[in-house]
């Protein structure tokens, strides 16, 4: 069971990321943003938090032109897993492999604190070891993280179950209080908290490893 | 030559940064400002022979986020708008 970690410059959630992976049993690679290629047999690829690129242009929209984005999103295209957090949620929506587009948070502050989440869907391989409906707690700490999409993209997510967390009290204005979603095959995850912030109890709490077991018992059962 | 390139949140889109410098302006004393909308303008230095096409390529893939941002590609002899 393998997990690569992507590192973009600005990256700075990539090792909470890969000590999230190795919780749950995975060996990790981390892989720097100019390889052309993932290592092989990877089973899912981790993009991190934080700020790639300095956030120029917009959030993510530099780190999702880089040359290893090329091989994630051929990787997805097979149907590979990939998992988001944070910039990493940004960088999938800047290329497309989410719809939507995070912006500036409604109160233009930046938020950093525990924040309630409702697992609004259970039905994915990163959420099975919850269920619907499930109230955990899970840091978020961004700025830009109003999560906004149209009206027909809105629906498309919501016919097709694919709100995997929203908030118990919305921080950034997000549409319809999303805080993660899912790709259509379900493979992908974005969100914007921090799963691998909640993985040890000296994180004040360990609602996150769900989301990591989850992933490690797709792998070892398929 | 030079490119101008001009990218704005789209009609509709909540400008929140926009709005604070409304709330700003309005905090200092200057009246009647009906709305304020922050934007980009990015300069670029292109080639002689540089297409419109080219450039509007830029915006579509990397300069604008077409999700929530529209742009206008000024050019010596052209102006385009998306």
């Amino acid at each position: 069971m393998k997990a690569a970690v992507l590192v973009f410059p600005g990256s700075n959630c990539d090792r909470d990321l890969a000590v999230g992976f190795r919780t749950a049993g995975f060996d990790v690679d981390m892989v720097w943003h100019k390889e052309t290629t993932l290592p092989e047999r990877i089973d899912v690829v981790g993009i991190p938090g934080g700020f790639s690129y300095g956030d120029y242009l917009r959030c993510g929209a530099i780190a999702a032109q880089s040359p290893i984005m090329g091989a994630v999103a051929e990787f997805a295209g097979k149907g590979g897993h990939v998992l988001g957090v944070c910039n990493g949620f940004q960088v999938l929506c800047e290329t497309r492999l989410l719809p939507g587009v995070l912006m500036r948070n409604a109160a233009l502050k930046f938020v950093c604190r525990a924040e309630p989440l409702v697992v609004a869907s259970a039905d994915s391989p990163f959420t099975n070891g919850y269920t619907t409906g499930d109230q955990i707690s899970v840091p978020v700490a961004h700025h830009d993280g109003n999560y906004q999409i149209d009206d027909d993209g809105l629906a498309a997510l919501r016919d097709g179950d694919r709100i995997a967390f929203i908030y118990g009290d919305n921080p950034n204005g997000a549409r319809a209080d999303i805080a993660g979603v899912l790709s259509a095959n379900r493979r992908v995850l974005g969100m914007m908290p921090h799963p691998e912030r909640a993985v040890d109890v000296a994180h004040g709490g360990t609602d996150g490893c769900a989301l990591f077991a989850s992933l490690a018992a797709a792998f070892v059962t398929a | 030559m030079k490119a101008v390139v001009t990218v704005m949140l789209k009609q509709g889109v909540l400008d929140p940064q926009g709005a604070a410098v409304q709330s700003a302006l309005g905090a200092m004393g200057f009246e009647g400002v009906g709305g304020v909308r922050q934007g980009k303008v990015i300069e670029l230095d292109l080639a002689e022979g540089t297409s419109e096409a080219q450039v509007t390529e830029m915006c579509e893939k990397l300069l604008a986020n077409t999700v929530i941002e529209s742009y206008r590609v000024e050019m010596p002899q052209t102006d385009v708008t998306s």
